[in-house]
């Protein structure tokens, strides 16, 4: 970073500008100017829209000078403004991991994205998101990462889109020049759905050390078992093994490397299903102080209040925003309006919410 | 039944009241679900527009001849900053943006009231018990009489000189409601009991003043007197200006008060009842209202105070129209008008009652101003 750009984020970033920007803070001045300029919050603009297949793109972002990098594997939660409102999800990044000292200045980043029926920010994302548009970020998160000290032989096993950061890991390998021996197992429905198809054979015939092997699981490819995990790598339970995809994937891999440290996983949740407004089922969960029952149809504050909580409340017909929690799974219904929501991290009024199935809420 | 008698009193049935709550409950969530684009759009252009003003307002005092220009930026800036923003988003018009920087539990104004007290103040007790006697601390801030059962002392014949000097100290007057001195002089608080608020209050005030009574006009050097004093224009200005618009909100004539007794187990229709009669709107023009935060739709915003304000005035002729045929009183005028009324109030519940008191009820109280 120049010595321009080191002072002026000093300064901007000084009690004394605190003080004058107070109480909106300087990044409320600054958006107003441009929105890529920024001193705490990190933000970045889609600079690359890249159609991986049909229904999976690639973005390529430039964060603000704020974001902090990553590392290969990492996600990252993305807001973007729909309609007004600002939907935020997790992604994967999948590009390779770079050095932040030799990158100073160009540490753009690919998340990609595949557009699922119900997903209204992926669809978004997936298909009109071009050039110039602005979203936020946090900054990279999450323990799905290749470790510090590279070891002889890596595993890989991914489903569908669980692809991404492992092609992150795969990619940072590449380009590091990595000696040690690769194998990767991917599921996919068909080679048309494959993501990185030709970017896959491309490294598996330029690279000694890595070993493929893809599956179209439409296409007769048989689902992914021990058997086959044993003829790949017979040691497999010696082996420091990623694996991301589809809940039901990844639990069978779980199975057979039992508890083994030697496993790391992640995957994606797909959403519930909202159930029928009229039954009231599932559970409550309170997750800040552990509580959980059966739902009883109640509003979340009467079924928080019922569990011994005493969550802050003023008007209880949803008139003063007192009570505002975050919900953080599951489906609510709004007694006032009846409309339901199941959007995941919202901010609901508990006092004029009822569960509709299983939810969480951070109390 | 006890509640028949509330009923009788309201002129409407209880399947009146009914109807009329059903018909504004529709137009609410009709509004909701148009909430988009359009809304942000206008937030953040109006957000825009305060900041872009306050930096030229906070520039132009170093150009002396600018002055009034300066003052003049800032205390527009600081009214959007307070009303159509600040007001408008501490009550969750916005929540549904996502957006952190235009949230309720978030935003911060630019004002010494820190933002959490007076939601509790403003947005709880205020807001559920509008117009309440001994519930709505907001009829007089707990400092003026202005309503006729609230019972004469020597002291209410300062209530124009009360009204005068809250109305140039209204943002230390807002922070100040919630410590609610008037019952610790009462003996019914202790200053024990304001505890909690106190840390919050001194750090919103150091903030506030250091800001814009020491840093800014040390910042422009040799004129840090004239920039100084453009910064108290300024704040007075705001203070003057929300004074005025709030308390045509509550307080010109035909403006009902209600008991406690008469809103126990209320319905939604009798809770929309009492936010119409409880509150007065003023007509104006398009700047006029985004300058009062479209507060000069005090009743539109009592019914819906948590729908984007921007709003109201679009379903005001609508609301209006559903008073009229349900036989409600749909206070409005222009400004003069309303703030005559108001300061002809003050002044008279500064003597005491020349009639024997009694209390007409609130339909009767309308007619009395129409």
């Amino acid at each position: 970073m120049s010595l321009t750009q080191n002072l002026s984020r000093g300064i901007l970033r000084s009690p004394a500008v605190a003080a004058l920007t107070s109480p909106h803070g300087v990044d409320r001045y600054l958006e107003i100017v441009n929105p890529m300029w920024a001193v705490n919050e990190v933000r970045a603009r889609v600079v690359g829209v890249h159609q991986e297949t049909g229904d999976v793109t690639t973005l390529t972002l430039h964060p603000t000078s704020t974001w902090r990098g990553f590392r290969a594997g990492q996600k990252v939660l993305l807001g973007v403004e729909i309609d007004g409102a600002r939907r935020t999800r997790c992604f994967s990044i999948s590009s390779a991991q770079t050095s932040t000292a030799e990158n100073e200045g160009r540490d753009d980043f690919t998340i990609t994205v595949r557009a699922h029926d119900e997903g209204l920010v992926s669809k978004h994302l997936a298909h009109r998101a071009e050039p110039g548009l602005v979203v936020h970020l946090s900054q990279a998160e999450g323990e799905f990462t290749l470790p510090a000290n590279l070891p002889d032989r890596l595993l890989m096993i991914s489903g569908g889109s669980g692809i991404t950061p492992l092609m992150s890991m795969l990619r940072t390998l590449v380009e590091n020049g990595y000696d040690g021996r690769v194998t990767f197992l991917h599921y996919s429905q068909s080679p048309e759905q494959t993501i990185f198809a030709d970017e896959l054979v491309e490294i598996a015939e330029g690279q000694d050390n890595i070993d493929l092997a893809v599956v179209h699981t439409r296409h007769g490819g048989a689902r992914f078992s021990e058997e086959r995990l044993k003829t790949l790598a017979p040691d497999y339970a010696a082996i420091d093994t990623f694996a991301c995809g589809p809940v039901g994937l990844i639990e069978q891999v779980q199975e057979i490397y039992k508890d083994s440290n030697r496993l790391k996983v992640e995957y994606f949740k797909t959403s519930t299903i909202s159930a029928d407004p009229n039954d009231a089922t599932g559970n409550v969960l309170f997750a800040t102080s552990q509580k959980q029952a059966e739902n009883t149809g109640g509003t979340l504050l009467e079924q928080a209040e019922a569990l011994g909580l005493a969550p802050a409340f003023g008007c209880r017909m949803g008139i003063c925003f007192t009570c505002t929690s975050r919900k953080t799974e599951g489906t609510i219904r709004n007694v006032v309006t009846g409309a339901e929501s199941s959007l995941p991290d919202e901010d609901i009024q508990i006092c004029v919410s009822t569960p509709v199935g299983d939810c969480a809420v951070a109390l | 039944m006890s509640e028949q008698t509330t009923l009788n009193k309201m002129g409407l049935t209880d399947k009146q009241l009914d109807g009329f709550g059903a018909e504004l409950d529709a137009i609410r969530q009709r509004l909701i679900s148009e909430l988009g684009d359009e809304d942000a759009t206008y937030i953040r252009g109006i957000v825009k527009a305060q900041r872009t003003i306050e930096i030229a307002g906070r520039a132009l005092f170093y150009v002396p001849p600018a002055w009034p220009l300066a003052v003049a930026a800032l205390s527009v800036s600081k009214i959007l900053d307070n009303m159509e923003i600040g007001h408008n988003v501490m009550h969750g018009q916005y929540d549904w943006m996502g957006d952190p920087g235009l949230n309720s539990k978030m935003y911060e104004w630019d004002n010494v009231c820190p933002s959490d007290q007076w939601k509790y103040s403003h947005n709880y007790i205020h807001h559920t018990f509008t117009n309440i006697l001994g519930k709505d601390r907001d009829i007089g801030y707990g400092v003026l009489r202005m309503d006729e059962d609230q019972k004469w002392r020597p002291y209410y014949l300062g209530n124009p000189v009360y009204a005068l000097a809250l109305m140039f100290m209204f943002e230390w007057g807002v922070m100040l409601h919630d410590l609610e001195l008037e019952r610790i002089t009462a003996g019914e608080r202790t200053w024990a009991d304001t505890k909690h608020l106190h840390k919050g209050m001194l750090r919103k005030i150091r903030n506030q003043t250091f800001k814009d009574y020491v840093l800014f006009p040390a910042l422009t050097g040799p004129l840090f007197v004239p920039t100084l004093a453009g910064n108290v224009t300024a704040n007075l200005v705001r203070n003057v200006w929300a004074f005025g618009i709030i308390f045509c909100g509550h307080f010109p004539a035909g403006v009902a008060t209600f008991s406690e007794e008469e809103t126990e187990n209320e319905s939604r229709g009798q809770w929309y009842f009492r936010q119409v009669l409880g509150s007065a709107n003023i007509t104006g023009g398009k700047l006029f209202h985004t300058m009062t935060g479209n507060l000069s739709h005090q009743i539109e915003h009592h019914l819906f105070p948590d729908i984007p304000a921007r709003r109201y005035p679009q379903i005001a002729g609508e609301v209006r129209e559903i008073c009229e045929r349900y036989g409600l009183e749909y206070n409005t005028g222009p400004l003069a008008k309303q703030l005559g009324s108001v300061a002809r109030k003050i002044c008279r519940f500064a003597l005491p009652d020349r009639k024997k008191s009694h209390r007409p009820s609130p339909v009767a109280d309308v007619k009395v101003a129409a």
